[in-house]
């Protein structure tokens, strides 16, 4: 098997506050191969988008990396300087988040932005990179492209502007986009499109996209793995349908019963009790304790590592055996 | 009793977008509307829930305005329990249908006052419409009200901000049903919370239209929710209506070709993997909509007729090409 | 609103409040500024002094009874040659002790500083609401009035309607209305800042789906704007309002300045810097320069509270 893209390990993020250190991410561990779709799911405050955060080195301090190692095909980047992780994010990771209006500065014309993007991780001429960057923006379904490249991006619609950041994001040929809730502020229609030009493009140019977004259904349809997450760890992680089909972690399966669904016609959703701990009231042994419906005594005092227990899949939680102490 | 207990009739609303006075006189321009609602006419059944869906642009929180007051209409009339309420309700008949309805917004930090205590958010609508009920009274009120919807009566002393986004949404259901009204209008209600707190309000909201008969007007852009809660569904397209259908038929047998088109689009987590029709085109500005069926520049079947006569909804279905049996 | 929310024994709430107000982001953030700390010290040992005037203030300057010719420009931090009496300040040329009258004069200052600031907040606060609530014309009328004020110096204004209020008051009851005259000008020279700031606030809160659901229950629209409103939009008006005492200050100290405050014999600070300078270049610079500095440190320590206050309630940039 051909080595991981992305290698996570332990991933432990802190912010000290005058109230004490809270402790956002607890023993992260993943890897994405070349060419998959990772998928991260949970809920808000689970951790999902600190994960992206904390491998493109953007934690917003006073947070820091407080333990574990990042390592980007076989190179560890967590301890990079900033000015080499310059180099990495844009040219090796690239970025896709939520609203587009963040990725691009409105004062520049979309041709300079890709342009220079390009410029500056690729040895090309600016002819070069600008025929590259037509030929990406056609790619990603702009029409006419030739013409609207030179547009500002507040002349571009929602959806529009979402396909020209993708086009960012793939301009300099990266290994790995980091996708944080790429088509929430999209309406319905417009989401389907985004996701499958991203999954296309990844797909030809061979990079691999970690997918952050609390939308199981996104996940569904785009991701080849899912990794579940709660309070700040990964519940559960497996192939996507796997995972859809038969959720090991209750927490999990909990979460795909709330899902209401186009098919099945159910009287009552499953619920969840409670809501998600806020991180300064992390309860000890297993996060999900209070809200489980299988508790018992061991979850109480004893926290569970996400470990394996069928071949590719890792679940956080005492009623399996072989599951480890973390 | 008639069974049905709100209608509405070709209720249509514009909005005045045009540049100040002076500039449109210095510029000569003429005045600019926006028309957010276009002749939508619908039926509420007692006791039932009757969605409302559409993208952005579609309207269906302007309607949702429209039905409790907070927006006049241009033109059309909606109609309570057979009174109007478009020609100006007074005084104490005013009042007694005011009770009778109420609504729950999506965001529910925005919807409850941040300088208010719980109780006096849950109390104010029994300050409205009991002015005679002591102190006392109303507290054991709260409190009842507060434990219906899964708080407890202690949670009345603190401030909004010290909830979840899931018991805020419990709090302005409790301040919705104080005044034991037999209407809500609910916009978006779940669309700001999490998947596990969205699927604990849905069933709270199911509970309580089951105990105390409420009809609901649901508000959504999501299918899955809508399908769960909805009898009734009305799709909307720019401001008008393109599809009214019980929930089961639209979703088995959608007709217009734009529900087929969000029906395809929406991912849905049983789908896995299913290879999927690629959906064309963007919904097109409101400010300047296309001439003739909204939907023609997106849609598949489209000829000449479509992109200039408006289609009426004939059957439940506003579409030429329905209609001429060509879908 | 309070009304109808359960009461705990008096004693064990303020226990627990003063618990809470220890523990709040507020205090902490204060305690984190030296700058406010020392500033905050600076403005209410001012204001102590200048209440406490009657009761610690070594003499009574304005009581000709105790004033002395004699003991005329005695240099600060020296006996008097003529009677022995020791002045921390100095005297000015009549004899009166610099330090007491600077406590009584920041007295004044104060009072007229702090009535016309409340003055401002009651017309700006109550026109911004209306503004911001109901829009279109009102909204216009108000703040084109409002646009107009704030293009001409606050001082400026405060002159006109000090020129207008001499013209109408009766000039025989003129000085004992001196103090009312200048607290309506600063007053009403000041009250544009605040219907700004409330009527954007306004024009915030107005479209939250809280003041919607009020709507809906038909609730009075005066009753909104009091009850759902005003406590939301209180934060910016006491940051203004805090930066605009000290405005308010000045231009109390600057209309006295210029001879048209408070009469001499109530003299404010302002009144004291104008009676001081003339002695400027005769060498007894005490007689000016205390009151100066006094004012300085008023207005400064006042406007970097109202800074703080600003940075503390802005959550954008905690």
């Amino acid at each position: 098997m051909a080595d991981p893209i992305l290698s996570v390990r332990d991933l432990t993020v802190e912010f000290p506050t005058r109230h004490g250190i809270l402790t956002a991410l607890s023993g992260v561990s993943f890897d994405i191969m070349p060419g998959e779709v990772l998928g991260v799911v949970g809920e808000s405050g689970a951790g999902k988008s600190m994960t992206g955060s904390a491998v493109i080195g953007l934690i917003d301090r006073p947070g820091r990396i407080a333990k574990g190692e990042i390592h980007l095909q076989g190179e560890r980047i967590d301890n990079l300087p900033e000015e080499r992780m310059r180099g990495v994010r844009g040219k090796r990771i690239g970025m896709i988040f939520q609203d587009p209006l963040t990725s691009l500065n409105p004062l520049y014309r979309i041709s300079e932005q890709i342009v220079e993007t390009i410029r500056t991780h690729l040895p090309l001429s600016k002819e070069a990179a600008r025929a590259k960057a037509v030929g990406l923006l056609d790619r990603v379904g702009i029409p006419d492209a030739a013409r609207r490249i030179d547009d500002y991006p507040h002349q571009f619609s929602g959806g529009m502007r979402q396909r020209v950041v993708i086009a960012l994001a793939l301009c300099a040929e990266p290994d790995l986009v980091i996708a944080d809730e790429p088509t929430t502020a999209l309406d319905v229609s417009v989401q389907a499109q985004i996701i499958d030009v991203m999954k296309e493009l990844c797909a030809e140019t061979g990079a691999a996209i970690m997918l952050i977004t609390h939308d199981m259904g996104v996940i569904a349809e785009t991701a080849d793995r899912v990794a579940v997450m709660y309070a700040g760890r990964i519940a559960e992680i497996g192939p996507v349908r796997a995972v859809i089909k038969d959720a090991k972690h209750p927490y999990s399966a909990g979460l795909m019963g709330a899902i209401p669904r186009m098919s099945a016609d159910l009287e009552r959703l499953v619920q969840i009790p409670g809501a998600m701990p806020r991180l300064s009231a992390i309860p000890p042994g297993c996060p999900f304790n209070p809200r489980c419906p299988h508790v018992f005594d061991r979850c109480l005092t004893h926290r569970p590592a996400a470990s394996e227990i069928e071949p590719g899949r890792r679940v956080a939680c005492w009623l399996y055996p072989g599951v480890q102490e973390a | 009793m008639s069974d049905i207990l709100l209608e509405t009739r070709n209720l249509t609303r514009r909005f005045d977008v045009s540049a100040p006075w002076l500039n449109r006189k210095l510029e000569g321009k003429e005045k600019a509307y926006v028309k957010a609602v276009t002749d939508v006419s619908f039926s509420v059944r007692r006791g039932e829930t009757f969605a409302l869906v559409g993208e952005s642009g579609s309207g269906k929180s302007t309607i949702a305005r429209m039905i409790v007051g907070l927006l006049e209409p241009t033109a059309g009339d909606i109609t309570f329990d057979g009174r109007s309420l478009v020609e100006g309700l007074r005084g104490r008949e005013a009042r007694r249908l005011r009770r009778r309805f109420q609504m729950i917004f999506q965001d529910p930090l925005a919807s409850l006052n941040p300088r208010w205590r719980v109780t006096d958010i849950v109390a104010e609508p029994l300050r409205v419409f009991e002015r005679r009920q002591g102190d006392r009274a109303r507290r054991a009120r709260v409190g009842e009200l507060l434990t219906l919807v899964g708080l407890s009566p202690e949670d009345g002393a603190k401030f909004p901000h010290q909830f979840s986004g899931g018991q805020r949404q419990r709090i302005a259901i409790a301040r919705a049903l104080a005044a034991r009204p037999d209407f809500i209008v609910c916009d978006e209600p779940t669309s700001a919370l999490d998947v596990s707190v969205q699927a604990q309000i849905l069933n709270l909201m199911k509970d309580l239209q089951a105990e105390f008969g409420l009809t609901y007007v649901f508000i959504s852009h999501n299918l899955q929710v809508v399908r769960h809660m909805a009898n009734q569904i009305g799709v909307l397209y720019l401001g008008r209506l393109a599809e009214v259908n019980d929930a089961e038929a639209l979703f088995a047998n959608p007709r217009h070709p734009y529900t087929r088109m969000l029906l395809e689009a929406v991912p849905d987590i049983e789908m896995t993997g299913r290879p999927r029709k690629r959906v064309e085109g963007e919904i097109p500005s409101p400010i300047d909509p296309p001439p003739g069926c909204p939907f023609h520049p997106r849609c598949p079947l489209a000829n000449e007729r479509c992109r200039v006569e408006v289609p009426p909804l004939l059957d439940g279905v506003a579409c030429h090409a329905v209609h001429e049996g060509r879908a | 609103m309070t009304d109808i929310t359960p009461r705990a024994a008096p004693g064990r709430t303020r226990a627990r409040l003063l618990r809470r107000a220890l523990a709040s982001d507020i205090f902490y953030s204060w305690r984190r500024s030296p700058v406010t700390v020392i500033a905050s010290v600076v403005a209410l040992a001012l204001i102590l002094m200048a209440v406490l005037a009657p009761w610690i203030a070594p003499y009574d300057p304005f009581n000709p009874a105790s004033l002395n010719l004699m003991e005329g420009f005695t240099p600060p931090a020296s006996e008097s040659a003529f009677t022995g009496n020791y002045f921390l300040m100095g005297t000015d040329n009549q004899g009166r002790d610099v330090l007491s009258t600077i406590m009584y004069g920041s007295r004044i200052s104060l009072f007229v500083g702090f009535s016309a600031t409340v003055l401002s907040i009651l017309i700006g606060v109550s026109l911004g609401l209306a503004a911001g609530y109901n829009g279109g014309a009102v909204d216009s009328t108000i703040m084109r009035v409002a646009d107009v004020q704030l293009s001409f110096p606050a001082i400026l204004i405060a002159l006109l309607i000090f020129g207008v209020a001499r013209g109408v008051i009766p000039p025989n009851r003129q000085e004992s209305m001196a103090v009312w005259v200048l607290i309506l000008a600063i007053g009403l020279a000041n009250w544009a800042q605040f219907a700004r700031t409330v009527r954007g606030a306004t024009m915030v809160e107005r479209q939250k789906d809280y003041v919607s659901a009020a709507k809906i229950m038909g609730v009075h629209p005066a009753l909104i704007l009091l009850r759902h409103i005003l406590p939301n939009v209180t934060g910016p008006v006491l940051v203004i309002g805090t930066i605009g005492l000290a405005l308010a200050i000045i231009e109390e100290a600057t209309l006295s300045y210029l001879g048209v405050g408070v009469p001499p014999t109530q003299p404010s600070l302002g009144t004291l810097i104008r009676i001081g300078q003339q002695f400027l270049f005769s060498g007894e610079w005490w007689i000016l320069f205390f009151p100066g500095v006094t004012l300085v440190l008023l207005a400064l320590s006042v406007n970097l509270l109202g800074d703080w206050l600003r940075d503390a309630l802005n959550p954008k940039l905690r």
